[in-house]
């Protein structure tokens, strides 16, 4: 692709007020299934998962709250899954 | 009265005189919000009429576009009536952020008190009866609890309403804001201002995969996204942020974007299995409103969900003022008035004629082969090389054939003919 824009940078157009002392979303690093990782990896709109040499990491830091995560792994790969708390992750000015 | 997030519920309730608390996990209304983004307007002309001269909407939509794309092509059809849309047939881009801050502010004006910045964790049940709710050990008291917390609607969910999604239910979108400047998006899509397009694309901006792009003008800024079915993903290896991308520098999408200032990128589930999702809707003291109810129903060529929302809003606050005026009873027993009067709305009514059209939106067929066969025709209808011309006819059928068999063909048909 000739312009592809990093999805880091475009988390940086957003206003985010992080909540660096509670995760809302856990995952199940124990998990080993690559099928299933793929497809996680494939889907967080702001490819918060990465999978390298064998180890799933997640950061919950730049989440854009949208749950795909948890509903394209089926309770597999992501452990628990709820809303960061009030006034807490991305706010939407424009939406 | 509580509730979660905002809908048109709220006025309805507060100009009843009834107690409401609106609970709003951002620090706004619309703060967590995402749209595609297109408003019909009906639905909140008969709650606020002639809302658009005072809300806050982007442009009107007076041409409808929709294209079929393969790696570099695109066949584009527009359609502008040119007649006056009245306000009840008129529809809005909008975009959330700035529309539902609008709108809970009406809700405010009258009466309703806001609580934002919270999260809901989950209902309190006494006695088997939702009796408030509960927000990180602090304790709020109603008689009825709406449900307005979204797609991802983890309180319908813990209540045993609603069961979780299924990845073939849902479509994830993701979508960036990219401003241009007013006279630019009026040069680019050939529009005056005040006026606006909605383009829906099918075929490669999603590789194949159920779904599609979309492009919505707004007032100084469009919103360009994508919608893919969750089951899909994982179907081929291009991930969902980089179908983005990949629909952006389309060479039939990269000239009317170009230049812009990107303001926001954002992501949202979009609930599509139709009428077959529909979770249970109401219990004692309780009634699930919008997203979280399923009431979206997706025809590729259009799509609707804010204007179900907002009537679905409309008919629970119906539903709670005439249970107060039974002597205040809210149990199952009156709050199943809503199922009733849903029954008898657009909302069902729609959603039951459409009830197979998620069947037909699953065929692949319609995301690959139908942009590759219209891609490969309007190549020959327009090439002129100085070769011998084809008979279009024929090759139309030796295309078709060759990426299909008749009784696929005639599978295809059929469902299509159901889902219509």
């Amino acid at each position: 692709m000739a312009k592809k824009v990093p999805v880091d940078d475009k988390l940086g157009y957003n206003r985010f007020n992080t909540d660096e002392s509670y995760a809302h979303i856990e995952i199940n690093e124990d998990f080993k299934d690559e099928a299933e990782i793929r497809k996680v990896v494939l889907a967080c709109p702001a490819e918060l998962y990465k999978y390298e040499n064998g180890e799933l990491t997640f950061n919950h830091e730049g989440c854009l709250e949208c749950g795909t995560c948890r509903v394209v792994s089926g309770g597999k790969v992501v452990k628990t899954w709820n809303h960061p708390y009030g006034g807490a992750g991305v706010t939407y000015m424009q939406g | 009265m509580s509730e979660e997030k905002f809908d048109a519920i709220v006025d309805l309730l507060a100009q009843a005189e009834m107690e409401v608390l609106l609970i709003e996990r951002g620090d706004f209304c619309g703060a967590k919000n995402v749209t595609g983004g297109r408003l019909y307007a009906h639905t909140l002309e008969k709650v606020i009429p002639g809302f658009a001269e005072e809300a806050p909407v982007e442009r009107k939509v007076t041409k409808e576009r929709i294209a079929l794309m393969t790696e570099k092509g695109a066949v584009n059809i527009e359609y502008a009536s040119g007649r006056e849309d009245d306000a009840k047939s008129a529809s809005y881009t909008v975009l959330r952020g700035k529309f539902d801050k609008w709108f809970g502010d009406k809700a405010e004006e009258a009466g309703v008190m806001m609580v934002p910045g919270i999260r809901v964790d989950s209902c309190i049940v006494e006695d088997g009866k939702v009796v408030g709710i509960d927000a990180g050990g602090e304790a709020m008291y109603a008689d009825v609890v709406v449900l307005a917390d979204g797609v991802n609607s983890l309180l319908a969910q813990q209540l045993g309403l609603k069961k979780e999604l299924d990845p073939s239910q849902v479509a994830v979108g993701c979508k960036e804001v990219i401003q241009l400047g007013e006279d630019v998006i009026n040069q680019r899509f050939n529009l005056k201002s005040g006026e606006g397009v909605a383009m829906l694309v099918a075929g490669d901006p999603t590789v194949g995969n159920i779904g599609g792009g979309l492009i919505y003008t707004n007032k100084d800024s469009v919103s360009v996204g994508i919608v893919t079915t969750c089951s899909d993903i994982g179907r081929v290896d291009v991930s969902v942020p980089d179908m983005l991308e990949r629909f952006k520098n389309h060479p039939a999408v990269e000239p009317l974007i170009e230049g812009g200032i990107p303001l926001e990128y954002s992501a949202h589930l979009v609930p599509e299995g139709g009428f077959d999702m529909i979770p249970q809707l109401y219990t004692d003291n309780v009634l699930v409103v919008g997203d979280a109810a399923a009431f979206v129903v997706n025809l590729g060529y259009t799509v609707r969900g804010m204007d179900y929302a907002i009537e679905s809003g409309r008919l629970a606050a119906e539903t709670i003022i005439r249970a107060r005026d039974l002597g205040g009873d809210y149990s199952a027993a009156n709050m199943s008035y809503y199922q009733t009067l849903l029954e008898d709305s657009c909302i069902f009514r729609d959603m039951k004629q459409y009830r197979n059209f998620p069947k037909l939106l699953e065929r692949h067929e319609i995301f690959n082969d139908v942009p590759q066969i219209a891609d490969v025709l309007f190549d020959k209808l327009f090439r002129v090389d100085g070769e011998k011309p084809v008979s279009l006819p024929m090759f139309a059928i030796d295309e078709i054939a060759k990426r299909t068999s008749a009784q696929k063909l005639l599978e295809l048909v059929m469902v299509a003919l159901d889902a219509l």
